[in-house]
């Protein structure tokens, strides 16, 4: 009889993800083409303004990074679940919530931490300057695991469903709102030159709060769906 | 020992099996027959875990599934119809990253030995599983029995399309299982050869 620990389940969950998206780099650059195409578009269309561009710079870029991850959310579970391998993963000796994280972690570090890494160069474009280019890449470094971990339970509860695509926007979103708000609102804030502290607490307030929670609303939904 | 016991399950509306109770004892493999759709991945589903039946209870060495949870699944290793393999890593990738989930022995002359015995040549070890045929998937999965130390087998369909090769190196793959003592349930339309006595049947119907 035997049994892997959990930190051996959790790595072997993280390292297949990783090394299915290193197969698959046409679809991390996908999303990262995406974000920088996107987030382009508007200095193009509203006009070199700065004080207009750097005033919708934050709500902007985080829409995009919000985007971004709702257009990877479908890729979470999906191939999972039509391969088997879901079934596996419900069947090892371990907490499913716990490899759910582990799976979340790797699709941010697929989807995510791309977005964050840009997010700077991103910024330029907006006319943000070398202090609120921190705040944004430090606000997206909190931001979009929440994102990621809000998201799977879209991704679990629309599982095996036709058109889940548009159904995980019409759950997920709502409840990005929170993140969004206090992430555009600490760089706004920083912008505005009356600190961050306060909206970056919030998020990270918020990520612990969807580190408590989603995983395990993730993985009864997952249970139900290979039902 | 692993019993059910008057087990009920069904799919929507519709009652697939009831009162089914059985026994498998340490050593015996149990053939679960019937026709098409009369309901045997899902008798399997159910004895893994993964659907909840009806009614009845699925007992583990006398304790109920239910309560054993995680512990209980540290006890089988469940091919199911779906081959649980991702196709676009090699055998080789795919055996180690389930060998290592199992908590099993995954170094690489063990994994590329579970693929030999299952008759998977060197030449398709580094080949992406996508190009393979099915008969070769279908080996992939199963080499994971080849380094499974688990004592309940749950098998659905294992011999689906097997060629006559596979099907008695896996048929004596069993065999050397169940003479250690495990146990095997194996969802089938074949005769396996195995000796009768070790072999139970039961055929789902309402």
């Amino acid at each position: 009889m035997s049994q892997p620990s959990l930190s051996e389940a959790l790595r072997g969950v993280i390292r297949r993800d990783l090394l299915l998206a290193m197969r698959h780099r046409s679809d991390v650059a996908m999303s990262v083409f995406f974000v920088v195409i996107v987030a382009s578009l508007f200095p193009l269309g509203v006009g070199p303004e700065s004080a207009v561009l750097r005033m919708i710079g934050p709500g902007v870029l985080w829409v995009t990074a919000l985007l971004a991850c709702l257009l990877s959310l479908g890729r979470l579970f999906t191939a999972d679940y039509l391969d088997g391998v879901l079934e596996q993963t419900a069947l090892i000796p371990q907490p499913l919530a716990v490899l759910v994280v582990g799976k979340v972690f790797a699709h941010w570090v697929i989807s995510g931490l791309p977005v964050v890494l840009l997010s700077p160069l991103l910024g330029l474009q907006f006319g943000l300057s070398g202090e609120t280019l921190g705040v944004l890449t430090l606000s997206l470094l909190l931001g979009t695991p929440t994102l990621s971990m809000i998201g799977a339970i879209g991704a679990a509860l629309t599982l095996g469903l036709r058109g889940s695509g548009l159904l995980i926007a019409l759950l997920v979103l709502p409840l990005f709102v929170p993140v969004l708000i206090f992430g555009a609102g600490a760089v706004t804030s920083s912008l505005a030159g009356i600190g961050s502290e306060a909206n970056l607490s919030l998020l990270g307030a918020c990520f612990m709060l969807s580190l408590a929670f989603a995983p395990w609303a993730t993985a009864v939904a997952l249970r139900i769906a290979l039902e | 020992m692993f019993q059910t016991v008057a087990l009920s399950g069904s799919r929507g509306e519709r009652l697939l099996f009831s009162n089914v109770s059985v026994t498998v004892k340490p050593g015996t493999l149990l053939a679960v027959e019937g026709e098409n759709g009369s309901g045997k991945t899902s008798f399997l589903r159910m004895l893994c875990g993964l659907l909840s039946p009806d009614c009845g209870a699925i007992l583990w060495q006398g304790e109920n599934i239910r309560q054993l949870k995680e512990l209980y699944c540290a006890q089988l290793t469940y091919i199911g119809h779906l081959n649980g393999i991702k196709d676009d890593l090699t055998p080789v990738e795919n055996l180690k990253v389930s060998a290592s989930l199992a908590g099993d022995e995954n170094s690489g002359t063990i994994v590329q030995k579970a693929l030999e015995a299952v008759g998977l040549g060197r030449s398709v070890h580094l080949l992406p599983t996508r190009v393979l045929s099915q008969g070769q998937k279908r080996r992939v999965a199963l080499a994971r029995l080849w380094l499974s130390t688990r004592p309940l087998w749950l098998l659905d369909e294992p011999f689906a399309s097997l060629d006559a090769a596979a099907t008695s190196y896996l048929t004596q793959r069993l065999q050397s299982h169940l003479s250690n003592g495990g146990m095997v349930v194996v969802a089938t339309h074949q005769e396996i050869a195995l000796p009768p006595d070790s072999v139970q049947h039961l055929r789902l119907t309402l």
